[in-house]
């Protein structure tokens, strides 16, 4: 019977929302692969975890619970996670695309000597195996993607696999993992984390996004896609322009030297639509473009677009938009 | 303070992509420039050789047309460059690109691997994570700030929603992300001195491998539907305003 693994992410104790789309996923790839399906959770005090990632119908859950892996560090969680596959040789491992599933996939992939697909937008069984499909060239294409053998291992877009309602539990067998982190993993220190204090969601995970680019005029003027962003439950992204500008930070920036996003709702406000920018954002669901130039390319591939001034056009939005979501 | 960088030449951010006859990606009339975040990998290790002194070495894995971005590199400031070239790393997977990497680079004398956290064509952020693993160095992965301290690297690293500030003790492989620097234009001096700086070609044969199995398989390539452009509204605020929430909420059904 093979084996199909994901990594759960948490962060202070609680579950990451990434995770909860490759758990829901995971097991309905391991139904039509006719495979176990497990999950490992890594952290620190994440015995409060298990009940959740349960009720997501894996058959087995895996738990290593250590002060050492309080926080993320590559070397720590590689080393732990990386010996509980070696063992269990898994058919597949599945992460989200995070800033830790991008960063521990390649090294897990290593050590299992496995083949990684990663950012991948979507999967499906055929042929008793997984076939997975990624954006290459910043989603200009993708590439399919298929096991040369041995494990696979593949990291997942956020949203790009869609919500799954949990299977219910199956009251899985939970193995405590003893930890014993080789003293050579443990050679990175973490000085210090500063949290973004926006307050508002991770653009990568965002189902609504509210971007600004050139148009926009200046750093002060974004202030009104934040309010508006607060409404929606929104994040803030921009252009390249905007951040090459100076207005943004760059951690801000969607595109394709900046993120790839693939939110239920893409508002893009003072964009021309550069096929950069459209490279970032063009697996949005549903695309609405402000604007003043009737020509821009943006225009192309929004589901509605408005020609207009932005700074006329933004505070009639945001009070619409707050008689309808009521706040 | 020796620095290795590893460069890889992609297609122009503003490249259309289109397929080959037989369904491959076609590189016909496309720009090819070095990966923007490698370039930030460059720029770093120059401004760390001008600070500290020692030698930074470029190291890539391609066609012949990789020489352009190799010469950019040397350009910049860097000051010997080893290509590795063969038939049979045309289509390799990461697995095998790390692995040869990591061949390359026995027996050089480094202090610090830098490169950028991900390539623009295949987007994948494999190589530095492996090649780390095999070399069995620590990493630090999408760093927006670099200091050198005794011994070690005082990183910035990009996490989701925080930046984590890591110590990193050399060697170390580390990743550059937008942010990291401005990289430079290569003066006309520079661009001169670049023709005569050593640029090494090497083959797998030369570094004692033979060509291997992929353990992913790309088994096919296909462009994205076209998307339709759709409503276009032009007028009064207060009228166009009100169709988005409209189309928003009764339409799309996303708010």
């Amino acid at each position: 019977m093979g084996k199909v693994f994901v990594i759960v992410e948490q962060k202070n104790g609680a579950l990451r929302k990434a995770t909860y789309e490759v758990l829901g996923a995971g097991r309905q790839f391991a139904d039509q692969l006719g495979a176990e399906f497990a999950a490992v959770i890594a952290g620190q005090n994440v015995g409060g975890l298990v009940d959740e990632v349960a009720s997501y119908g894996p058959d087995k859950i895996f738990v290593a619970d250590d002060e050492k892996l309080a926080n993320y560090t590559t070397g720590a969680y590689s080393d732990v996670i990386g010996k509980i596959l070696l063992k269990e040789q898994p058919d597949y491992v599945l992460l989200s695309h995070t800033a830790v599933g991008k960063d521990l996939a390649p090294r897990l992939a290593q050590k299992l000597e496995a083949g990684l697909a990663s950012d991948c937008t979507a999967a499906v069984v055929e042929a008793g195996e997984l076939v997975l499909t990624k954006p290459i060239y910043a989603g200009k294409a993708f590439a399919t993607v298929k096991s040369g053998g041995g494990t696979m291992l593949a990291t997942f877009r956020p949203n790009a696999l869609g919500s799954f309602t949990p299977a219910g539990s199956k009251n899985p067998e939970v193995v405590q993992v003893p930890v014993e982190i080789d003293p050579e993993a443990l050679r990175v220190l973490i000085r210090e984390i500063v949290e973004k204090a926006t307050g508002r969601v991770e653009l990568t995970e965002a189902e609504i996004i509210i971007s600004g680019g050139r148009g926009m005029k200046g750093p002060e003027n974004f202030a009104m896609l934040e309010e508006i962003a607060d409404i929606l439950g929104a994040a803030v992204g921009a252009s390249r322009a905007a951040v090459d500008s100076g207005w943004r930070e760059h951690s801000d920036q969607v595109g394709q030297t900046g993120k790839t996003v693939s939110p239920i709702l893409y508002i893009a406000v003072g964009i021309s639509g550069a096929i950069q920018h459209l490279a970032g954002m063009g697996s949005s669901k549903v695309i609405v473009a402000i604007n003043k130039a009737p020509e821009a390319n943006i225009f192309k591939v929004a589901d509605f677009g408005i020609v207009g001034d932005l700074f006329q056009v933004l505070p009639v939005l945001k009070e619409e938009l707050q008689k309808v979501v009521g706040k | 303070m020796n620095i290795v960088v590893l460069i890889k030449q992609t297609f122009d951010t503003e490249a259309k992509i289109q397929l080959t006859g037989d369904g491959k990606v076609s590189d016909q009339g496309v720009n090819l420039i070095i990966n923007p975040y490698d370039e930030f990998a460059v720029e770093e290790a120059i401004r760390i050789k001008e600070a500290k002194g020692g030698e930074v070495t470029i190291v890539s894995m391609g066609g012949d047309k990789a020489q352009e971005a190799i010469r950019q590199a040397l350009a910049m400031g860097a000051d010997k460059a080893v290509l590795i070239s063969d038939p049979a790393l045309a289509e390799v997977d990461h697995y095998v690109a790390a692995k040869v990497l990591a061949k390359a680079l026995e027996g050089m004398e480094y202090d610090l691997i830098l490169t950028g956290w991900v390539a623009i064509d295949d987007q994948s952020a494999q190589v530095p994570g492996r090649l780390a693993e095999i070399l069995g160095l620590p990493q630090a992965n999408v760093v927006t700030k670099l200091e050198l301290e005794d011994g070690k690297a005082v990183c910035h690293r990009e996490g989701d929603g925080a930046v984590e500030v890591l110590e990193v003790p050399l060697p170390a492989v580390i990743t550059a992300q937008k942010g990291l620097n401005e990289p430079r234009y290569p003066s006309l001096k520079g661009i001169m001195q670049a023709k005569k700086k050593e640029l090494k070609k090497v083959t797998l044969q030369d570094l004692g491998l033979s060509a291997e199995e992929a353990k992913a398989k790309i088994v096919g390539y296909q462009l994205p539907e076209a998307r339709q452009a759709g409503k276009v509204v032009e007028g009064e605020p207060a009228d166009t305003v009100r169709q988005l929430v409209e189309f928003l909420t009764k339409e799309a059904k996303v708010i």
